[in-house]
């Protein structure tokens, strides 16, 4: 039953560009392309919008797809104020957000997700998406993200499954004691 | 509205509070209806996958609060589907606790000693048992000599897991595909279907009313299966009693739901609860200084690197459950797992002090050594300074995702007290982690979503005060007779422990009254059944104190 499903993004890319930009801001990476401008190549190596976070926010399941585009704009707008008080140019072919540099674009996130702002929820929200499609790529079975190389997991050095999916360590124990033990540990093996 | 069926007793949740007193009363021969607002899955369902929509956030619930999240279960058998199964018994001087109230917390008829047989029953039931040192996972295993190192002890902790089973997959959290991990599903909860009570999953109880007879109506919603923001047909059941036991994040927010239809409900409905003091630390260890000061090694030249395996918790330093301590000083640190995504996020960059490390580029290279983290748990004794606020038009959050993530009425704020101990606390965990330069570590952030909790409880407690408690030393619910508590919110007090063999001792404690009550109001029910499995040397040992 879907009763959050995204807009459509228009041709504009907007939306897209701006959610990259704020995952990147939240783990950043290294520019995708030549002329990448939603991920600043702040951090070599993958980043959260390498990693899928539009595609995890716009999954129907997300909760945030529907608010996607009100998102967008409220955060361009946070930019244009942003720019505006600290006598920021920039560049008008570009969502504000995206417009800002990596350093602006920190401290905007900071402010907008720090616990006394009202629409905190809502951006660390975000944060949050932008987490789960960078460290355990969320919007893809676990399995399939491995045979993808999902570069986040990857990252991590999160192991791979076996072939069944199913994960088993049968080396698991350095096998021998490590601490003695609390002294007053009853005969169950519980503290006193 | 469909019509109205009949029960001889409702029981709202399936977890320790809920699957236990079923079983007791459907063999003791009353009809007994357990409704769930979970799913209901088995093992072959339980899925290793981060995938949204698999068994991870079908089952678990994360409600944000107000300076406050709570993490728990949402199926079928409730928390002791996604816990680690970790089961230490309180210490002595819990039961002692008087908080900020000034008096003795807990009512007086329970302490460790008169509360050890019926921890026993639990222990039999499920099984507990202690772990040898050779099924200590690698985690557990770094955290033991990282106390040793720093002259501390360290326990491997009481487990309900069959380590005979158990593949060390680190994923309790999603349900445990082996059935190694032994939850309500393989023990009460089958005893009680066997004793003919039914569970009916995805049934979301919303309030209760009273009938001219006595007891009481449940009325519930069925949760789509799949989207649980969906809410489809509603029924009601009539019972002659009520178990409620639907977590501490619901308990409160139903019988507040209910006061216009029950009458005011005690004052300590929905207030004192307590997120028992719980607060994380991420350690980054150097893998050449475990092996150069910790002589630590895998047998293959690692010397750690094995965050991923193991089984969540598996070893805890007890030095801090010390009764002679002042109270909020004391504490329990265990290692502990917690997986990508939610486990991730609020980890702070040790020694970077600008007011937000939690994300940007030094926040991901520490992800880079993520298999070097360790996260040891820190047990406390806060404050009860928790209340909930009004209920939400159904359940107890508004939900944002389709599963797992929603918005609740909690209001939180640290007491100098809880903040006491959290502050000492992480300076114990920083002074034995930090010491030669094994690892840099730091607390999560509080920030972002308040503090977060894994073991809510307290928000509709037992005490002997009618002002401070909301149930008497029974689990009856003060002045609505025929309501029984006796889910975590029962609990007084944060426990400087695991809670969940606590919950489920005084689960098997209150059963006895509450057969009684049953009795009183013409059921035909006997109390005295067997452990699930049949065995009988903890029904033996209760026997004097029934």
């Amino acid at each position: 039953m879907e009763v959050d499903s995204p807009a459509r993004e228009t041709l504009s890319g907007i939306r897209t560009m701006t959610i990259e930009a704020y995952a990147d801001t939240i783990l950043p990476g290294e520019k995708r392309f030549p002329g990448d401008v939603a991920v600043a190549g702040a951090s070599p190596g993958p980043g959260a919008a390498v990693c899928g976070a539009v595609e995890l926010l716009e999954l129907t399941g997300s909760g945030l797809a529907p608010t996607l585009d009100a998102l967008v704009d409220a955060l361009n707008d946070h930019a244009q104020q942003y720019a505006a008080a600290r006598c920021l140019r920039l560049d008008p072919g570009l969502p504000a957000f995206v417009a800002l540099a990596f350093e602006d674009r920190t401290v905007l996130v900071r402010t907008l997700t720090a616990p006394e702002h009202p629409e905190r929820q809502l951006w660390v929200g975000l944060a949050m998406f932008s987490y789960m499609a960078f460290d355990s790529a969320a919007h893809r079975n676990t399995a399939d993200a491995f045979a993808a190389g999902h570069p986040g997991l990857t990252f991590l050095g999160f192991r791979r499954p076996g072939p069944d999916g199913l994960y088993r360590f049968p080396r698991f124990s350095y096998g021998r004691q490590l601490a003695g033990t609390h002294p007053r540990t009853t005969q169950t093996g519980d503290p006193a | 509205m469909t019509d109205v069926e009949q029960a001889d007793i409702v029981v709202v949740g399936s977890g320790f509070g809920g699957a236990i007193p079923a079983y007791h009363l459907a063999a003791g021969g009353a009809r007994v209806v357990v409704l769930e607002r979970g799913p209901w899955l088995t093992a072959p369902e339980f899925d290793h996958d981060f995938l949204l929509g698999t068994s991870s956030t079908r089952i678990f619930d994360f409600v944000v609060g107000d300076g406050m999240s709570i993490l728990g279960g949402n199926c079928v058998g409730g928390g002791s589907v996604v816990y680690f199964a970790t089961m230490p018994r309180a210490p002595r001087f819990v039961f002692e606790r008087r908080g900020s109230i000034g008096r003795r917390m807990w009512p007086r008829s329970i302490a460790r000693d008169t509360l050890d047989p019926w921890y026993d029953r639990v222990c039999e039931a499920l099984p507990v048992t202690t772990v040898p040192w050779d099924q200590v996972p690698y985690a557990g295993g770094l955290w033991a000599s990282a106390c040793a190192h720093a002259s501390r002890t360290a326990n491997p902790t009481p487990v309900a897991v069959d380590t005979g089973l158990c593949t060390n997959c680190n994923w309790m959290m999603s349900g445990c595909r082996f059935d190694a991990k032994r939850s309500l599903l393989l023990n009460y909860l089958p005893a009680a279907l066997a004793h003919g009570a039914e569970i009916r999953p995805l049934h979301e109880v919303q309030e209760l009313t009273r009938n001219h007879d006595g007891g009481y109506r449940v009325h519930y919603r069925v949760v789509d299966g799949e989207d649980y923001r969906v809410l489809h047909g509603s029924g009601a059941i009539d019972a002659k009693l009520v178990v409620l036991a639907a977590g501490t994040g619901a308990t409160p927010v139903i019988l507040r739901r209910s006061e216009g239809a029950l009458g005011p409900m005690p004052h300590a409905v929905g207030r004192y609860f307590s997120g028992n003091g719980e607060r994380l630390n991420t350690a980054v260890f150097d893998e050449d200084r475990v092996r150069d000061v910790l002589g630590l090694d895998r047998g293959d030249g690692t010397a750690y690197r094995a965050y991923q395996i193991g089984r969540g918790p598996a070893v805890a330093s007890w030095d801090r459950l010390d009764g002679s301590l002042p109270e909020f000083e004391r504490f329990s640190l265990e290692q502990l797992y917690f997986p990508p995504g939610l486990g991730t996020i609020l980890a702070q960059v040790p020694g970077v002090s600008t007011d937000a490390s939690w994300f940007g580029a030094t926040k991901k290279e520490m992800l880079r050594q993520w298999q070097s983290w360790l996260t040891v748990f820190t047990m406390s004794e806060d404050d009860n300074e928790g209340v909930f606020g009004p209920p939400p038009e159904t359940g107890n959050a508004t939900r944002l995702s389709q599963q797992m993530l929603g918005f609740g009425p909690l209001r939180y704020r640290p007491t100098a007290n809880t903040l006491r101990g959290w502050s000492l606390a992480d300076a114990e965990v920083k002074d034995i982690l930090e010491r030669d330069g094994l690892a840099r570590v730091a607390p999560w952030t509080n920030d972002v979503i308040g503090a977060y909790t894994v073991h809510p409880l307290s928000s509709c407690r037992i005490g002997d005060d009618p002002a401070t408690s909301a149930l008497d030393d029974r689990h009856e619910l003060r002045d609505h007779p025929g309501i029984f508590v006796t889910d975590g919110s029962a609990v007084p007090g944060a426990l400087t422990v695991n809670p969940a063999l606590t919950i489920a001792a005084l689960a098997e404690r209150a059963v006895p009254g509450i057969v009684r009550a049953a009795q009183e109001r013409g059921m035909a029910v006997r109390y005295g059944a067997p452990s699930p499995d049949g065995a009988t040397s903890g029904r033996r040992a209760t026997a004097n104190v029934v």
